[in-house]
């Protein structure tokens, strides 16, 4: 037995132990979802492609500055398992369709509605308009005006972003065996867009045929924001499951 | 100290003397609170055996209780407690005091629906929760639209058609407005000005007569205006040519009584840019067939605005 007395007269140690208790706490509640099967869904399509894919070069340059605008602060992206929120979201949210979010944009404020299904609702039209003036397209809105966005985008870093999150485990891609790995997980055309030494020629491109800010001769925040709403919460294609499909993973 | 440690003589000490005289009492716990301990105890291991608790190597103990559901093929399942599992039962029962109405939605033809008074008070208020969660972004909360966005729902004109079928295939496939610019030909400044005059001249709004004339040469011919918006120009509601013999505008910001000069400009700038927007998106995937139904009757009849066949 450690001498309680030693403890209680050396600060250091004892913040130390103290620090040990509390993480315990913390350690007993997360780490065994790293172990247990189906905390992270597996949602494939029939040909097991996986439906969830890491963001394309234009997306992921929308989530940036959906983050750095502070977006997180009012919206969140997690549509909880009740009635309510089903009815007005959509399918509840799963764990897979964040696993490539580093950080996750959960959120548990909701001053705005929840964002994650918002995808393909609306226009890139309503999008545009909604982001530069909100009150011009819903008069009650409290959120505030974001008119910079239409300035143009750099794209000089969009690789190095990719290269960061790679580190965390997601699989964009830069060799070629990494490439055709991508090619058998994701398919052919998704493994395109998660190759960084392309990164910036695909942002572009996607970001013209796109036309998301309406127009396709310039590259702007908008493009990104926009493409990245629009794609959320439509990857996984809930037509090809039943209602109930996700229950066997709780 | 004599005064105050008269009650820690009837009180439990530990026993420690400081001082010669400071001791430290150990007064029991209220009994209320040690029970209530005891039971938070006990409720924790109940919960334990009820509900998911513990991970167990790959898995996790499950708990005792279950819940039971059928999913959207009927077919019943009986599984542990989950918050997943909760909403699929929640969902059932929803559904299932909703199918009357449902099934009868399926089943009836949309005027018997408008007509019955139960299903059109079903109508209306399920209506109006779906309008407001998916329509009222564009079309506003009173459906009366936005200029130069998306159209008005409460009148009589109609873009793409007002009858239950067009507004049926409308909200199940979306719309994408198109119109080429200056009319896929190259028409000038002066020959754009003298149609945005003809065209204005159509639904009785003021314009230059000698322009105007001009103008529905082009319309007729250079422009080929007519091969969408018909040589009446009332437009053509199959692929989504409004009609410009009305005073109704959604593209251009035309005022009727306003300075004719700021009206030319408005119908102008539409001829010379074109469109390539009034995008409605499809909402097949959202919203279930039946709901679509529904929507199209509260479009239909409880805005008011639909046309008989």
């Amino acid at each position: 037995m450690i001498d309680h007395g030693k403890i209680e007269k050396n600060l250091g140690l004892m913040l130390v132990l103290v620090m040990i208790a509390i993480s315990i706490g913390g350690l007993v509640e997360v780490v065994p979802l790293f172990f247990i099967k189906g905390t992270v869904e597996e949602v494939k399509t029939p040909e097991g492609i996986n439906m969830v894919r890491p963001y394309s070069a234009l997306e992921l340059r929308g989530r940036d500055i959906y983050i750095r605008e502070g977006c997180y602060l009012c919206h969140s992206q997690m549509i909880r398992p009740f009635r309510d929120e089903s009815m007005r979201y959509g399918h509840y949210s799963l764990a897979a369709e964040s696993k490539y979010d580093h950080p996750f944009q959960w959120g548990s404020k909701r001053t705005g509605p929840d964002l994650a299904r918002v995808g393909k609702k609306y226009s890139n039209e309503w999008q545009v308009q909604h982001l530069i003036a909100p009150r011009s397209v819903v008069p009650e809105s409290v959120m505030p005006n974001y008119p910079w966005l239409m300035s143009p985008l750099d794209t000089s870093d969009v690789g190095d972003r990719m290269a960061a999150l790679r580190t965390t485990g997601v699989p964009y891609s830069v060799s070629k065996a990494e490439y055709d790995n991508n090619v058998k997980d994701f398919g052919a055309d998704v493994a395109k867009q998660l190759h960084i030494p392309d990164a910036k020629k695909n942002l572009i491109e996607q970001a013209q045929t796109g036309k998301y800010d309406g127009n396709a001769a310039d590259v702007t925040e908008m493009d990104a924001v926009v493409a990245y709403l629009q794609v959320l919460g439509t990857m996984v294609d809930f037509s090809k499951f039943d209602n109930d499909s996700f229950v066997k993973f709780r | 100290m004599s005064q105050g440690n008269t009650q820690s003589q009837n009180a439990q000490t530990t026993g420690h003397v400081w001082d010669g005289d400071l001791e430290e009492c150990t007064n029991p716990l209220p009994a209320w609170w040690l029970w209530a301990f005891y039971f938070t105890i006990i409720f924790s291991i109940t919960y334990w055996v009820m509900y998911p608790a513990w991970p167990v190597g790959k898995g996790f103990t499950t708990g005792t209780s279950t819940i039971t559901y059928k999913n959207d093929k009927g077919v019943e399942k009986t599984t542990h407690w989950s918050t997943r599992a909760l909403l699929a039962q929640d969902l059932q029962q929803a559904r299932e005091k909703q199918k009357p109405y449902f099934d009868k939605v399926a089943a009836m033809p949309f005027e018997a629906i408008a007509k019955d008074p139960q299903m059109s008070n079903f109508v209306a208020s399920a209506g109006k929760v779906l309008f407001s969660d998916n329509c009222a972004a564009c079309h506003m909360s009173g459906a009366q639209g936005k200029l130069a966005f998306a159209p008005n729902l409460v009148d009589d004109d109609w873009i793409y058609g007002g009858t239950y079928d067009k507004i049926q295939a409308t909200i199940t496939g979306g719309r994408h407005g198109i119109m080429p610019a200056k009319g896929g030909a190259d028409l000038n400044d002066g020959e754009i000005d003298s149609l945005a005059n003809y065209v204005l001249s159509l639904s009785g709004s003021q314009a230059d007569a000698a322009k105007a004339t001009v103008g529905n040469e082009l319309f007729h011919g250079k422009g080929a205006c007519f091969s969408c918006h018909g040589a009446d120009g009332k437009g053509n509601q199959d692929i989504g040519a409004a009609n410009l013999t009305d005073k109704i505008w959604l593209w251009a910001d035309v005022k009727a009584g306003g300075p004719a000069d700021k009206n030319v400009a408005a119908v102008k700038a539409v001829i010379t840019s074109g469109l390539n927007k009034g995008v409605m998106p499809a909402w097949t995937g959202r919203l279930s067939a039946d709901q679509i139904k529904l929507l199209t009757v509260y479009v239909h009849d409880v805005l008011g605005g639909g046309s008989k066949k």
